[in-house]
């Protein structure tokens, strides 16, 4: 007999060696089946496995799941990702040049934040981690609010209380990010019950990278929803890496996040994130699937995490340098890009002065952000402010502790 | 000896583990390949392969669940929990079933599990990197509880720890893995290597879980604390000019009392001070039992200087911190008193 043996997943490609993206499975564009939306999950298992996507190699859109967008409408898309990937870059820049303490880009992630947060309503509830800084421009937030944001100064939404990015807007229904992987997936779910409870048709959206999908809330979030049938989007943004873990350690090695869906006796779909037509598609019919009652669905966004994972860390110990390069569903910009310059809606010269115009705007509100103070320079908040909230009203023991700190920074 | 920062002796600590004992096994979120988001262990899975330094899936619950399942079948498994802010999925595995297992089942059962995990703020970490949670492990009983301010104890305490039979939540206070610090951010860094706790030997020597250590001796006041905070103590002392004794009480279950009291019932007068939070932290359990065995010979009623009672707040870091400001000001307060 031979003794049993742990399985360690196996890392594609480690630093030095090449890329190698052969374990990925791809469908071409326009191939994938699009029932309706009031489908059995049993009668669908397979949109689980296969992967939709519109934009073919020619930058055409292809096949059952072409959205049909208004060229206006892709023209605004991309606005909206290239602010996102602008900001992004100059926040990078600040965290290096020392004016925010910490930051977290979505290279590479774009479509999936911007494509969804436009086919959703707004009074749809989203409930993201903290690589969906793309919800905040689709629904109109100022990239200067953002800034405050990282910079914890006078203008800051959090009141100096939180990491950068971990933001939160009430009023654009965008729930305060936690640092604590996976705790909003189920929390959506329960908003989404809610939704039902109350009788509207509003909707209730989530995110988590494929790493905390690992995390026993995953399970919560996909039992709840399955069970009570609540109206949610389940998102797993499967960027093939957590840190510096595969997603194969995440259980990504012998079977698709999609697939848990079906698992759970819910609609699981796959899709190319890189591709804005087939996310904004495949979102647009989970939605009114969710909404008409017919239930969540799991939705995993094949894509690639171009950056690091945050600035605290240091990829090429454990990825090849060209990793990114080398992936196989290109640059979500580039790619619609592409299509609208195909249709004849756009060239290389607007991009260009797109990306200046976005490049601007990020500098000028960086400029005004600065304004209203830094971590390290004043204008400051009022330090009071941090026993504020804890609780709805201030007890006696913080108050006592609010003066003890007064005393101690007048003795300084 | 050897010249060793804090996260090169807990290294060290666990290199001689995995080399004397098959049994030991290092598992956790991206401590195998990369070496760990602090590189504590670094090249751990390299020298010992990836059987026996495994990463694991982001689950914390699943993480000390399977510990405790390994630990059952012989194996010695030592944990990480990335940031003790997210140990958290994993406190009902931590608190019903590990710290139970052997009462429960009448000492049939038991999981030798060491859970390794960095605490502590100074690092502009915000709410989700910088908790302090020890009291809410030191209250449960059937865990012990450890948190070492050196790399010299730190891996005397870590070879203690995995070699012990009972499970043992180990805290590593972040902010001092590359060197002490006194509590004041705008000073240089400065490296272990100043520090005489900073020479550590290469090979297997021990730190006894249960033990307090008087780490500076005084006539005045003690000054009972741990982590992070001993460097902050003692320069807040040195700058008030009091002659503090300074106890680093290490290990905070099981609690060295004599230790305590022998230094107190000496100086009649005592200040505790922690970074995690005041209300219901383990500051109170040691000034329960410092006052219950030291009525007196108190000279001053005893005061604790801690973290206030919020979350961690961003942009309020230093303002939050128990500096030195806030440590002399307790000292005082006990001086001037009676
Ligand atoms: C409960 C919890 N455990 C661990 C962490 C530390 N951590 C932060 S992000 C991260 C990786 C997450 O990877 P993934 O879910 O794939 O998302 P991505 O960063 O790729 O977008 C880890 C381990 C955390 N924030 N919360
Ligand atoms: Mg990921």
């Amino acid at each position: 007999m031979r003794p049993s043996r742990l399985h360690i997943p196996k890392h594609h490609s480690r630093p030095g060696e090449k890329p190698d993206f052969s374990y990925l499975e791809l469908s071409p564009a326009g191939t994938v089946a699009r029932p309706d939306i009031n489908t059995r999950v049993r009668d669908m298992n397979g949109l689980a496995f296969e992967l939709v996507r519109v934009i073919d190699e020619q930058h055409r859109a292809v096949g059952p799941w072409n959205p049909h967008l208004d060229p206006s409408d892709l023209q605004v898309a991309l606005r909206h990702m290239v602010l996102t990937r602008a900001f992004d870059e100059r926040m990078q820049r600040m965290q290096r040049a020392g004016k925010i303490s910490f930051y977290m880009r979505s290279l590479g992630e774009e479509a999936v934040a911007v494509a969804q947060g436009m086919a959703l309503r707004p009074t749809d509830m989203l409930f993201p981690s903290y690589r969906q800084q793309g919800l905040y421009v689709v629904r109109g937030r100022p990239v200067l609010d953002l800034m405050c944001q990282l910079l914890s100064n006078t203008r800051d939404m959090c009141k100096g209380r939180q990491l950068p990015v971990m933001y939160h807007w009430r009023d654009g229904n965008i729930f305060s990010i936690s640092g604590n992987l996976t705790t909003q997936f189920p929390q959506a779910v329960g908003w989404a019950m809610a939704a039902a409870i109350k009788g509207t048709d509003d909707i209730a959206a989530s995110w988590i990278g494929e790493g905390s999908s690992a995390e026993a809330d995953f399970h919560h979030a996909m039992l709840f929803a399955s069970v009570y049938r609540a109206p949610a989007i389940l998102n797993i943004v499967n960027n093939q890496w957590a840190i510096s873990t595969f997603q194969g350690f995440a259980g990504g090695e012998h079977r698709t996040f999609a697939a848990r869906g079906p698992g759970f006796g819910m609609a699981g779909l796959r899709v190319d994130g890189n591709d804005f037509l087939a996310v904004y598609a495949v979102t647009q019919w989970a939605a009114e699937r969710a909404r008409q009652g017919f239930g969540p669905t799991l939705i995993e966004h094949v894509t690639y995490r171009g950056a690091a994972h945050s600035t605290s860390d240091d990829p090429a110990r454990y990825r090849p340098k060209d990793d990114y390069e080398n992936w196989p569903l290109g640059d979500p910009i580039e790619r619609l890009k592409g299509h609208l310059i195909g249709l004849g809606e756009w060239s290389e010269e607007r991009h260009a002065e797109l990306a200046r115009e976005m490049d601007q705007r990020v500098q000028a509100s960086w400029k005004e952000a600065t304004t209203y103070g830094t971590l390290t320079e004043p204008p400051r908040l009022d330090p009071r402010l941090m026993f504020e909230d804890v609780f709805k009203e201030m007890p006696e023991h913080l108050k006592k502790q609010a003066a003890e700190l007064r005393a101690e920074l007048a003795g300084k | 000896m050897a010249q060793m920062n804090m996260i090169q002796a807990l290294n060290s600590a666990m290199d001689i583990m995995l080399g004397r004992d098959h049994s030991v096994v290092v598992l956790g979120e991206d401590v195998g390949f990369f070496g760990g988001v602090f590189r504590v262990t670094d090249g751990l899975q390299r020298k010992y392969g990836e059987h026996r330094v495994l990463d694991t899936p982001i689950a914390e619950g699943g993480i000390v669940a399977a510990a405790i399942g390994m630990g059952v079948n012989g194996l010695r498994p030592v944990a990480e929990i990335q940031f003790a802010d997210y140990i958290y999925p994993a406190y009902d595995q931590i608190v019903s079933e590990l710290a139970r297992l052997r009462y429960r089942s009448a000492g049939e059962f038991f999981a030798p599990v060491t859970i390794r995990t960095p605490c502590g703020g100074g690092i502009r970490g915000g709410q989700t990197h910088s908790q302090s949670p020890e009291g809410v492990f030191a209250h449960v009983s059937g865990l012990k509880v450890v948190m070492p301010s050196n790399p010299y104890d730190a891996k005397g305490l870590l070879i203690s720890a995995i070699e012990d039979d009972d499970p043992v939540i180990f805290f590593e206070p972040k902010r001092i893995y590359n060197g002490p610090f006194d509590g004041d951010p705008n000073k240089p860094a400065v490296p272990w290597s100043t520090h005489p706790k900073g020479d550590v030997p290469e090979g297997h020597y021990t730190v006894p879980i249960g033990k307090c250590e008087v780490v500076r001796a005084g006539a005045d006041v003690t000054v009972v604390t741990y982590g992070t905070m001993v460097h902050v103590c003692e320069a807040a002392a040195r700058a008030a000019g009091i002659d503090a004794e300074i106890v680093d009480v290490r290990t905070m279950v099981p609690l060295d009392v004599e230790t305590l009291v022998t230094s107190v019932r000496k100086t009649g007068r005592c200040v505790i001070v922690h970074e995690a939070t005041r209300f219901g932290g383990y500051g109170g359990e040691l000034s329960a039992t410092i006052q219950e065995e030291c009525f007196w010979h108190l000279q001053a009623p005893i005061l604790r200087v801690c973290g206030w009672d919020t979350p961690y707040p961003h942009a309020f870091e230093w303002e939050y911190f128990p500096g030195q400001a806030r440590v002399a000001t307790a000292l005082r307060a006990v001086m001037e008193a009676a």
